[in-house]
């Protein structure tokens, strides 16, 4: 409940309605009310899960990977080519030269077939080619050659990945049809990379939300305020805390030493006590607790602001880091070099601790306020241990997406790239006599941008050292082994813990990750509860532009904080008004406040993912714009009556009516884990009451993708959920539409899967039915002595004679051809004619080798030439040919020297080595399909797929995974 | 002598009571006798596919084995290799082998030998039936198959969907090549596919279907394809007295609790036993299911006994439609007595000393 003074608040504006935006939404608000007289309010409580497949149909099965790459790909690339930093090149050499990046784009799909031709490719191709999908980026640019000036457009610097459906992919918006043209499965997400013929995703990231504070105790059991600032120029992390429990102290990376809180405000230029005082709050309480930490300085004989920055320039820590020249692009240079102590302890307060508040020109009354906020939190938490924050709370968590890290990855690779170009453009204009005038554009190397976006997706090795980031694993190879395990692949969250820690805390079921992360889908053993998949609904917010909201709250009534004095931020009627973490003002009337902004945001004049919070205990209100956080559809309810109709229902169901207008004027809104704390959510109409917000749209969509599958999960004891989930996802049946195309290295697929008979509403809306795993089976549960053993079942030996449990094994065998430097090529080379040549090394004659039928006959015969038998005259198997273990299939050599010269004489050709490749496996197969193809590299490819069909029996040994049946 | 026998299970409440005991050899000798007198068949229900009959009489043992006999060792025709001579449809050689087997094949397999175990034997028109399939999707110029023609089987399609049009490609496509003299010998009943409307794959536009199945004469045991019946089954016939009589409203409650509606009204006429005048009979004991509804709860608990003739079986056959259903039987009787016979002459040949000469 709310405090008595803010519950005036929100009868005052009841009463008045006087501002303009408030009678404007009073009259449209009474509009709607007689709307929903007219049609009422969906009653029939089992109706509004009909929401979901608009809501899927909107945002699609997996579009937080996609939105955030969209995002990317279209503002943020922007943002860092036109930042500060990055958006000129000058040379030392030359100081009339520069260059000017004036845009960026990311063209269409694309491979290079050679130095000169690049043309459009699909995915599938990519798949089967195993080229990158990937597209160019090109660049706007000025520059000078000699004395000109030059404008370039569309010059390509590099090449960046592609993640499948997103705006730039060709297959976004296709039809079924369109899709099935360019052989690529109308089911699958997308949301990931083909790399190298490779597909891999991008695993979602979980970690501490940034630029906030989160107040713990450390492992001293002090209170420790711990910011981790993050904006585009640094990273740190700054603590502040009581030592000793008396004293309040700074901790950051740069400094040797802890230093005096009051010290640093001091240094900020807050000389006065009183004014300190008045800001950290001057009830008596407050003041015998920060005293000790007041009277420090003068221990210390700091009096004035510049004693307190000599004070600190001292604690400066000599890191070659900040000390060494380092070149100017590499970004190390976050602050310019300081002549003395002084200049530099300002330099390091200005941009380096707690840097994601901003100073401009020295102006640090906004971060002093900032840094008194934080003692003050930091001295009451300390007084009462039960205002700590929960680290695990999901309200304090983001998500980091493909997005956020490809962004840090071109970040770092462009300026790498400028970093070459400065170097290019220095040694090209420190020449002395050209004999044509330097055109920095030739110089521009594309392959340090395509090959460190491709080493970083292939490998999964994120490691930007300009960001201190080295992380392992970022990227998984999409598993496809069955459709459900492609798309549980897709909403798996990593969290950055050591898996080793035996904490529990980050392990556990959070009660705030409701509706918003599944309760069942976590593995068992080391990762369980680090590794987390999404819920059904669950979105991932992209950043947000914060300028329009920032100015939006001073319309609606904020005072700007740098223009009160400490007494009045912390009067008892004002709530302080945070945006990302900043303070941005106070206001008298919070719950006025808040109203109004939801109110816009439901009117759809403010982004629909902004959220609003208010904070009773903190007396704060936060709003956030930010990127990864993790929010969910909810139903608006007033009154106690939901907002949505039954009449919407038949618009929406008639085409009338589309999700996005209904999340436009608020009868359906996207709420994060810190609104929902302002919220009353209903679980049923049946539960509505006056005092509830919201209601869920439908309880399943708790559960994620795979849990969603499980029948009666509700009857399950919880841990059967969990294990289904992993098991789930090993089911075999259908992998994609096109899984006989795809050429997979190994494919399981069964020959007759089945749509389950007890299906869940989940199910329907993952086009489960469309791309079934497993079979039903009719199962007699009995004792019957000698067989029983637990978790097995004794199948029916006609039902498998009749297609029970029968799979295809298709695996991929492929070798490429490879052109040497020295002009020497793999060769392809049909079977052995006869005897002799098969005693000389099979194969190894350099003789004719057509062989005619009389030839063909002889292979039959001779017992040594068996492992031929499959071959096709060209060297490569023949399909629909029998292999047995060892039996050849592409019969290639090899040039036994690849280092001579001396080739392309003609006189005599190179020897070669037989390098064929053969079929392992203890049981024969037969050659599925070949495929003779080209990679990027113009290397012929040469893929070979041989299937083996298998009894249920013999295949599913391994474990049956059966969907139970709670009913 | 048939005092020894039980003469029917008692079904109380929820548990089974009473079972076999082991019989002494004399027993034994007087349940042949027993068998021999009183075993009789009393056919229920025959059609072209299914047969029902009463088997009286008999032991459980024998109805077991008359069961699996019918499902697993009575020989008849299905096809068992297949060349392909062209495949471009999107099934695999394998499953389209394995789909062309499951097919029920209409030939007698007592015109055909069996197939002699070992790579040495050889396929003859004796033994071997080849089927014919050679079906492709082709359209004509300016053709888009998107029109309905039910008559070459293709399928119209959607117009909205955009989905390829398909042809489908029914078991009727196989045909018969007769070999050597199998067209004079089997001229009374060409040998064909028992349903020509099972689905074997469907085509694209240019995909082409080219086989050839053999057919060979085979048991269940070996691969279900050649087993003649779909099920065979038998239950026992449920008995069901009345301790004490169940009158008036009790009985319309009785008669309503069974959900397979054994029981029937009898109207008594006025002054029945409670005045009631209603009293509930047993009409068709054979659709008891057993499920015991009757005796779980309400008038019957005490008064309704729930049985089953210990020697009365149900047996059901259903074909797959290659065989008649009393040719099954037949063939399946004939099994027993072969492998009585063979098991008698192994018994006699090791009286005789002739150690195991005999077949198992």
């Amino acid at each position: 409940m709310a405090p008595p003074s803010a519950e005036n608040c929100s009868s005052g504006i009841k009463a008045s309605n006087i501002s303009n935006l408030g009678s404007n939404f009073f009259f449209t608000e009474l509009a709607d009310q007689l709307q929903e007289d007219v049609s009422k309010p969906v009653t029939d409580v089992a109706d509004k899960w009909k929401l979901l497949p608009h809501f899927l149909q909107l945002r699609g099965l997996m579009r937080q990977h996609i939105d955030s790459f969209d995002f990317f790909v279209n503002r943020e690339i922007k943002d860092i080519v036109n930042a500060a930093s990055n958006r000129e090149l000058r040379s030392e050499a030359d100081p009339k030269f520069w260059l000017r990046y004036t845009d960026v784009h990311v063209g269409e799909p694309s491979v290079d077939d050679d130095a000169y031709v690049s043309s459009r490719v699909t995915p599938f191709q990519c798949r089967l080619r195993d080229c990158t999908y990937s597209a160019p980026i090109t660049v706007d640019v000025r520059y000078t050659r000699g004395r000109q000036i030059v404008v370039k457009r569309g010059v390509m610097i590099g090449r960046i990945p592609i993640m499948l459906r997103s705006c730039k992919c060709i297959l976004a918006g296709r039809s079924e049809a369109e899709l099935a043209e360019k052989k690529e499965c109308p089911y699958d997400p997308g949301g990931y990379f083909i790399v190298k013929g490779v597909e891999r995703v991008i695993l979602m990231q979980e970690q501490l939300s940034k630029n906030r504070v989160i107040i713990e105790e450390d492992n001293k059991g002090n209170v420790s305020a711990s910011i981790t600032s993050s904006t585009h120029d640094r990273k740190g992390r700054s603590n502040i805390f009581v030592k000793n429990g008396t004293k309040v102290y700074l901790k950051n990376n740069l400094l040797g030493d802890d230093v005096p809180i009051v010290v640093v405000l001091k240094a900020m230029g807050m000389q006065s006590d009183q004014e300190i005082v008045c800001m950290v709050g001057d009830s008596p309480e407050m003041l015998d607790a920060f005293a000790p930490s007041l009277e420090e300085p003068y221990h210390l004989g700091i009096c004035t602001q510049a004693q307190a920055l000599r004070y600190i320039g001292a604690k400066i820590r000599n890191t070659t880091q900040n000390r060494g020249p380092g070149p100017s692009g590499m970004g190390f240079a976050f602050y310019r070099r300081a002549s003395s102590p002084e200049e530099e302890a300002r330099e390091v307060l200005a941009s380096v601790i707690l840097n994601h508040v901003p100073v401009i020109n020295f102006d640090f009354r906004t971060k002093c306020i900032f840094v008194c906020h934080v003692i003050r939190r930091v001295l009451l938490t300390h007084r009462d241990r039960s205002q700590l924050d929960d680290k695990d709370y999901y309200g304090n968590k983001r998500l980091e997406l493909a997005g956020q890290l490809l962004s840090l990855l071109f970040e770092d690779l462009f300026k790498r790239l400028n970093v070459q170009l400065k170097k290019q453009a220095d040694q090209g204009l420190s020449k002395p006599n050209r004999t044509q005038s330097f055109d920095v554009i030739k110089c521009i190397r594309t392959d340090t941008i395509t090959n460190g976006f491709i080493q970083a997706i292939a490998t999964g090795n994120w490691k930007l050292q300009r960001f201190r980031m080295d992380r392992q694993g970022v990227t998984q190879v999409l598993t496809r082994l069955s459709y459900i395990s492609c798309l549980g692949m897709m909403t798996r969250i990593n969290s950055q813990f050591e898996k080793t820690r035996k904490v529990s805390g980050p392990r556990s079921l959070q009660p705030s990750q409701w509706g918003m992360i599944c309760p069942a889908d976590t593995p068992e053993g080391e990762a369980c509860g680090l590794v987390k998949n999404l819920a059904l609904l669950a979105h991932v917010t992209t950043d947000e532009e914060s300028e329009p909201i920032r100015k939006l709250c001073f319309d609606l009534g904020i005072e700007d904080v740098t223009l009160l004095s400490g007494a009045e931020i912390n009067a008892s009627s004002n709530y302080l008004v945070f945006l990302n973490g900043l303070i941005v003002g106070c206001h008298s009337r919070p719950l006025r406040f808040v109203r109004l902004l939801r109110l816009l945001r439901r009117k759809g004049l403010v982004a629909e993912f902004v959220s609003v919070c208010l904070h009773e205990v903190q007396r704060a209100i936060y709003i956030a714009t930010d990127g990864g956080r993790v929010c969910r559809p909810l139903l608006v309810c007033e009154k106690g009556v939901p907002r949505l109709t039954n009449m919407m229902m038949r618009q929406l169901s008639s085409g009338l009516l589309t999700l996005a207008e209904l999340i436009r004027c608020g009868v359906v809104e996207y709420v994060d884990v810190n609104e929902e704390n302002n919220c009353l959510i209903a679980l049923a109409q049946t539960q509505l009451t006056v005092k509830h917000t919201h209601m869920e749209i439908d309880p399943l969509t708790v559960l994620g993708v795979v849990a969603g599958l499980i029948p009666y999960p509700h009857h399950n004891q919880s841990p059967r959920n969990t294990y289904q989930c992993a098991m789930g996802k090993q089911a075999m049946g259908t992998v994609a539409l096109n899984q006989y195309e795809r050429l997979d290295s190994l494919l399981y697929a069964m020959v007759y899967p089945q749509k389950p008979l007890v299906t869940t509403r989940t199910l329907d809306l993952v086009n489960f039915n469309e791309l079934p795993g497993g079979q039903n089976a009719i199962v007699a549960v009995m004792s019957y002595s000698g067989y029983d053993i637990e978790d097995a079942v004794v199948l029916n030996k006609a039902s498998l004679d009749r297609g029970f449990g029968r799979c295809l094994i298709l695996r991929k065998h492929q070798t490429s051809l490879r052109k040497y430097a020295n002009g020497a090529a793999d060769n392809l080379r049909g079977p052995p004619e006869d005897t002799a040549a098969a005693c000389s090394g099979m194969g190894g004659e350099p003789s004719a080798a057509q062989s005619n039928s009389a030839g063909a006959y002889s292979i039959r015969r001779d017992p040594r030439l068996r492992r031929f038998e499959a071959l096709d005259k060209d060297g490569i198997c023949q399909v629909g040919e029998r292999l047995e273990n060892g039996s050849v299939m592409i019969n290639k050599e090899s040039p036994i020297s690849v280092a001579d010269l001396n080739m392309g004489s003609g006189a005599d050709p190179t020897p070669f080595k037989p390098t064929p490749l053969s079929y392992k496996g203890p049981a024969p197969s037969h050659v599925d399909q070949v495929l003779i193809t080209s990679n990027e590299g113009g290397d012929l490819l040469v893929k070979g797929s041989a299937d083996a069909t298998a009894y249920g029996g013999t295949v599913t040994g391994r474990g049956v995974a059966a969907r139970r049946n709670g009913a | 002598m048939a005092a020894t026998r039980i003469e029917a299970y008692r079904v109380e409440a929820d548990q089974l009571y009473e079972s076999y005991r082991s019989l002494t050899l004399a027993e034994v000798k007087t349940v042949v006798e027993h068998l021999r007198e009183k075993l009789r068949i009393h056919i229920v229900k025959m059609d072209v596919e299914e047969m029902v009959f009463d088997l009286i009489g008999a032991d459980a043992s024998f109805a077991n084995a008359l069961r699996r006999i019918l499902l697993a060792e009575v020989p008849s025709m299905a096809i068992e290799i297949v060349h392909v001579f062209a495949n471009s449809s999107i099934l695999h050689d394998e499953v389209l082998a394995h789909r062309l087997g499951l097919i029920p094949i209409l030939a007698d397999p007592a015109h055909f030998e069996g197939m002699l175990p070992g790579p040495a034997a050889e396929a003859n028109e004796h033994n071997t039936l080849v089927f014919e399939l050679d079906a492709a999707f082709v359209l004509a110029k300016g053709e888009t198959g998107r029109q309905k023609d039910s008559s070459n089987g293709i399928n119209t399609c959607d117009a909205s969907t955009l989905k390829a049009p398909t042809r489908n490609v029914y078991a009727k496509d196989l045909v018969w090549r007769p070999m050597g003299e199998q067209e004079t010998r089997l001229a009374e009943r060409v040998p064909q596919v028992a349903h020509p409307d099972i689905l074997i794959a469907k085509l694209k536009p240019g995909q082409r279907i080219k086989v050839e199945g053999w057919c060979r004469k085979g048991v269940g045991k070996d691969h279900a394809k050649y087993s003649p019946v779909g099920t065979a089954s038998y239950r026992l016939l449920p008995s069901i007295d009345f301790v004490e009589p169940v009158l008036g409203e009790e009985a319309d409650r009785l008669v309503e609790l069974c959900p397979m509606g054994v029981f029937d009204i009898e109207d008594l006429g006025k002054g029945g036993a409670r005045g009631a005048g209603r009293k509930a009979v047993v009409a068709r004991p054979r659709d008891c299911s057993m499920c015991r509804e009757c005796v779980r709860e309400g008038p019957g608990v005490d008064r309704v006994r729930l049985k089953r003739v210990a020697d009365h079986f149900i047996f059901s056959i259903e074909s797959v439609g290659t065989l008649a259903p009393d040719r099954v039987l037949k063939d399946a009787v004939r099994v027993l007595r072969e492998k009585c016979t063979s098991l008698l002459e192994a018994i006699e040949a090791e009286g005789r000393g002739d150690g195991g000469g005999g077949k198992g």
